[in-house]
């Protein structure tokens, strides 16, 4: 008798303490929610300070970005333009240089060529940025300047090239996945129709993945916006509004590196500016990532 | 079919084939970009950077003088960085992992936490500054501290040891979990004896990774306000401040001002002097050496992994 009731209060100590564990687990898996909370959170109250003093709508109109000087304007405009610019010139490097190596990784590369490829592409993707910068700056600007005798040290072409080399390996992975993800039998029902390998490539498998292969491009893009040491130091950190990949500008995330530098009183509208700044980058790279998710969702349910 | 059907038959063939060898070429070359960039950037940083790794380049404080300049605060600082985030980042994360793999029910608030998690790794990293400059700088008050910028990093990196975990949990087989539920054990004696054990190489691997990302990461450190001039150390546990004559607690370095290694890097490329850029080239050659081992050893062990463990 004695010993069976010890047994009972045993196994009600042992069903409290994998309650107990389970609900610790259960806090740090929430860390995640917590984690986007604050982000949220911390953005919306500064930017609503930063608000406050600058209406919305010359902040989303005024073409002028200089809350440093005297007179302090406020337009988002010249920052969003070197993003954008920054952006665009990485993919033109990136989304065809990734495609054709997704392509010939996928239907063309020997087994061995792919082993072997693979792993450096994955080392392309661990360089730290900081690193890729100072190749924009002092490697690929100055081979551009021999081109291009005009070019100034500084400037967006450099870093935007250097940005898209380094997202090749994210577009180019992703649109990978996708196309492995193509069922053998169509490119069987093709090479039995007599096409050739690029033929089936370029018209069966690509149409096939191309949801998946969008989804490549839309995460390479958010990766591209958000990237910040690389024109933080080639770029030239002040803002200009123009769409000319030659001239030296700032993007949203290198004007909040140059006001972190220097040291900012807590709670003055520069200090908040750089939270409205931040919550334009989050809002940009969320459209990205749910776009890009919903695509690659679609890929994953179609056969 | 006439001859000559044939023969434009035959050299439309021929043509489509030319077009697949010559993509094969050309894809090769576009595979190519990024290898030759990979070895254009580190004989670029060698070229500059190898005539300034000296021992004392490791052993001296920043100073006004390049030659005289070393990394001696941010490597330390790289260290003990690396250290919080370690300390924070991997219980965090293989507990949210174990959590979401092998308890979680499906129900909605699972499917926001597998949400959060798909969204926090697509977060540019200079958003994790701005969210440490508000919460842990100002609201908490840790100040621009090693303590801040572990945390910091540590947020940054968990989803990728969240998600090594839930992999390497999912690759052990149901009939593990099966034979130890038929022998009576609880779901924490499973998790902690049998499947965090069979899943440490893979977890490891992710852990690896994540570290390998943070020391390299900048923008979120130089947001929370990292100096880039800093020529003392932490204080080190029961050392006597000279200043104070008072020991220093244990835990002081905590929050102690820093620099770390890339922020050391991104001070020297932007000054105008040459000698300095041959200081940043060789600061570029510790971090890329640094990271880039972490990652090889990361990839191997993920290879020996696959090619081990047979169930």
């Amino acid at each position: 008798m004695d010993v069976r009731s010890n047994r009972l209060a045993e196994k009600r100590l042992r069903k409290i303490k994998e309650r107990l564990i389970e609900f610790v687990l259960f806090l740090a898996a929430l860390s995640a929610v917590a984690t986007t909370t604050a982000i949220v959170v911390i953005l919306l109250y500064e930017a609503a300070g930063f608000f406050e003093h600058v209406s919305l709508v010359e902040f989303l109109t005024n073409t002028q970005w200089t809350p440093m000087f005297e007179n302090p304007q406020y337009g988002i405009l010249p920052l969003l333009a070197g993003t954008l610019v920054t952006t665009g010139v990485a993919l033109a490097v990136a989304v065809p240089v990734g495609l054709i190596t997704a392509i010939y990784l996928s239907e063309f590369a020997p087994h061995k060529v792919r082993e072997t490829v693979k792993p450096f592409l994955e080392l392309l993707e661990g360089v730290p940025t900081v690193v890729y910068g100072y190749f924009a700056l002092l490697f690929v600007t100055p081979i551009l300047q021999i081109f291009m005798p005009d070019l100034p040290g500084f400037n967006m072409l450099g870093p935007g090239i250097v940005i898209g080399i380094m997202i090749i390996p994210y577009v180019s992975s992703v649109s990978e996945d996708a196309m492995r993800a193509v069922p053998m039998s169509l490119r069987e029902g093709s090479y039995a129709m007599g096409a050739t390998r690029f033929q089936t490539a370029v018209n069966v498998v690509l149409p096939a993945a191309f949801s998946g292969v969008m989804a490549a491009f839309i995460l390479g893009i958010s990766r591209a916006v958000g990237e910040t040491m690389v024109v933080a130091v080639a770029a030239g950190q002040q803002p200009n509004f123009t769409w000319d990949p030659r001239e030296p500008a700032a993007t949203i995330t290198a004007y909040i590196v140059q006001v972190a530098m220097g040291d900012l009183p807590h709670g003055s509208i520069a200090y908040q500016s750089i939270f409205a700044a931040g919550l334009v980058l989050v809002l940009m790279t969320l459209v990205f990532n749910v776009i890009g998710h919903l695509l690659r969702r679609r890929f994953r349910e179609a056969y | 079919m006439k001859a000559q059907e044939l023969e434009a038959l035959r050299a439309l063939i021929a043509q489509h084939k030319r077009y697949d060898v010559l993509f094969g070429v050309v894809g090769l070359v576009a595979t190519m970009v990024g290898v030759v960039t990979l070895l254009a950037l580190f004989i670029d940083l060698i070229i500059d950077g190898w005539g300034r790794l000296t021992w004392e380049f490791f052993t001296s404080f920043p100073s006004r003088r390049p030659e005289e300049a070393g990394i001696l605060s941010s490597w330390v600082g790289t260290v003990l960085v690396m250290l919080v985030t370690m300390l924070a980042a991997v219980p965090m994360g293989v507990a949210a992992g174990v959590y979401l793999e092998e308890y979680a029910p499906r129900n909605w608030v699972t499917t926001l936490i597998e949400i959060n998690v798909t969204n926090l790794a697509g977060v540019p990293s200079i958003v994790y500054g701005l969210l440490a400059l508000g919460l842990f700088v100002y609201i908490l008050d840790f100040g621009e501290s090693i303590l801040t910028a572990g945390l910091t990093l540590a947020l940054l990196i968990l989803p990728v040891i969240i998600v090594a975990t839930r992999e390497a949990l999912r690759a052990i087989p149901t009939a593990i979990r099966e034979g130890v539920y038929a022998l009576g054990a609880t779901r924490w004696q499973l998790v902690s004896e049998h499947l965090i054990p069979y899943a440490s190489g893979g977890i490891l691997t992710g852990v690896i990774i994540g570290l390998a990302r943070a020391i390299g990461e900048t923008a979120p450190v130089i947001t929370i306000g990292a100096l880039t001039f800093i020529a003392f150390l932490p204080p080190a546990p029961f050392t006597i401040d000279p200043a104070t004559g008072q020991p220093a607690g244990l835990f002081d370095w905590l929050f102690s001002p820093f620099t770390v290694l890339p922020i050391q890097m991104f001070n020297w490329v932007s000054r105008p002097q040459p000698g300095f850029i041959l200081n940043a080239a060789a600061v570029g050659i510790v971090i890329i050496v640094a990271t880039l081992a972490m990652n090889a050893l990361a990839i191997w062990l993920r290879y020996r992994i696959r090619n081990k463990i047979k169930w």
